[in-house]
């Protein structure tokens, strides 16, 4: 599984670092972004679908 | 004075969100807008249109071409032509529309940022300890009045740089600003009077004497290599005020009111702590406080609906969180919701820049108040005062300790 955000439609609000900040992390404005090259870690992809159902902007993409 | 008005006799056509009807539960009234009329339309406040369903409210918070965001509170005027015009607005960036917007809030998010947010925490705990210690081996609190509406009111006070012991006049500038929007408008330009007057104050204070807040940022924020220009200052400060407290008070009273009326939740929360945040986004979706607005740029239909310029909109996100269609069960609140798309901090470009720094609040106040209390439970069901006006949240709510 590979996650990414799409920064134009990002706007913060922090669902997806807060709910797997072993894949997200947040720049310093508080934007999203993604750790590393985006592939997601075997225990982590629960959470990053959780996350991509979350984001209020469906900001982020899921390839499987 | 407040206007005196009739009753709404039916919110599809004559909605207030001011009606005793609505302060007291507007969630049968969403729900029965959204099937029988999802955008409702009202010639109160001049005109203003209303959008229930989730699709609706998110549509309309995107579009920044036919809405302008140049006011965002609901008043019977329309901002006069001394008023900043778009694309900035009287309280940058929550008022301004593209392209300014971007650059104002673009100013404040490293302040507001998670990273930025972080150091607060210690300070908001011990407050919170403050304000229950004293209430240990009593036998009642107020939830609003004794604790959730001191602590973002205090915490905002702190990062602005603004004496600790005016937090009573802050309060009451967001009740002039926020709820008492009935009143006629030269009443309101009256009322603005002192809350000029004291920003004006604190921001000559800062000029005089800098300091490591935001106050003395913003005194020192360049645009293009530029001060911000004074009322850009002085807008963004009461913005910082004003949006910062009666929101997240709210949050913080209703979350504890809920727990109140639910004590197998709240033991819930105190044996598994891991849960916490997901009980606070189902308490944000759930009990979502604030409603924006927004003006009609220019005539327009909106699927059907004939919008005329500088009409209102309300755009209600508490309203959008409780859409069948986007969840299942919404009137039920689920404290380990996992699937939860709420819209709370809005949608779009005016996501609350404040919304990293609600939920810490939010979160320390619950917990906090939970270690302390290991049973409490609303003293009167009908003893509960709600707000008035766009921002929804318990005002009183007596509960019993122990």
């Amino acid at each position: 599984m590979k996650v990414s955000i799409d920064p134009d439609k990002c706007e913060g609000h922090g669902r997806c670092f807060s709910t797997a900040p072993a894949v997200f992390d947040s720049d310093d404005l508080g934007q999203g972004i993604v750790i590393g090259d985006g592939t997601v870690p075997a225990d982590q992809e629960e959470l990053v679908r959780l996350c991509e159902q979350n984001c209020p902007e469906y900001a982020i993409e899921i390839t499987e | 004075m407040t206007i005196s008005k009739p009753p709404v006799e039916d919110f599809a056509t004559d909605f207030d969100h001011t009606d005793p009807e609505w302060v007291a539960n507007p969630f049968p009234i969403w729900d029965d807008l959204r099937e029988r009329c999802p955008v409702a339309h009202t010639e109160r406040y001049g005109g203003a249109w209303l959008p229930t369903r989730y699709a609706d409210v998110s549509a309309i918070a995107h579009d920044t071409e036919h809405f302008t965001s140049r006011t965002v509170v609901i008043g019977n005027g329309r901002p006069g032509e001394d008023a900043p015009p778009a694309p900035m607005g009287v309280a940058p960036p929550i008022s301004s529309d593209p392209p300014f917007h971007a650059i104002a809030r673009r100013l404040m998010q490293p302040a507001f940022a998670p990273k930025a947010i972080g150091p607060y925490e210690d300070f908001t705990r011990k407050l919170c300890a403050r304000l229950l210690d004293p209430f240990v081996g009593k036998s009642q609190i107020d939830i609003s009045k004794d604790y959730a509406e001191h602590i973002p009111t205090l915490v905002i006070a702190h990062m602005v740089g603004f004496p600790q012991e005016d937090e009573e006049r802050f309060r009451e500038f967001v009740h002039t600003i926020l709820e008492a929007v009935d009143k006629p408008v030269e009443e309101r330009i009256e009322d603005f009077q002192p809350i000029m007057e004291y920003f004006e104050a604190r921001i000559n204070e800062h000029i005089e004497d800098p300091r490591d807040d935001l106050t003395s940022f913003l005194l020192n924020a360049e645009i293009a290599g530029q001060p911000l220009a004074p009322e850009h200052i002085f807008g963004t400060m009461v913005l910082l005020i004003v949006a910062g407290i009666d929101t997240t008070w709210s949050a913080i009273g209703s979350s504890l009111w809920h727990l109140a009326q639910h004590p197998e939740e709240a033991q819930r929360l105190r044996d598994e702590p891991e849960l916490m945040p997901l009980a606070i986004e189902e308490f944000l979706r759930a009990y979502a406080p604030v409603n924006m607005a927004r003006l009609v740029k220019e005539d327009f239909d909106y699927n059907g609906c004939p919008m005329k310029k500088d009409d209102w909109i309300l755009l209600s996100f508490p309203a959008a969180n409780r859409d069948p269609e986007v969840f299942e069960d919404p009137d039920q609140v689920i404290i380990d919701r996992k699937v939860n798309r709420h819209a709370a901090f809005g949608l779009g470009i005016h996501r609350c820049l404040g919304s990293n720094l609600a939920r810490m609040e939010m979160r320390v106040a619950i917990e906090e108040f939970l270690a302390r209390f290991d049973s409490f439970s609303l003293a009167d069901p009908d003893d509960v005062e709600f707000s008035q006006g766009q921002v929804r949240g318990v005002r009183k709510a007596v509960v019993n300790l122990g």
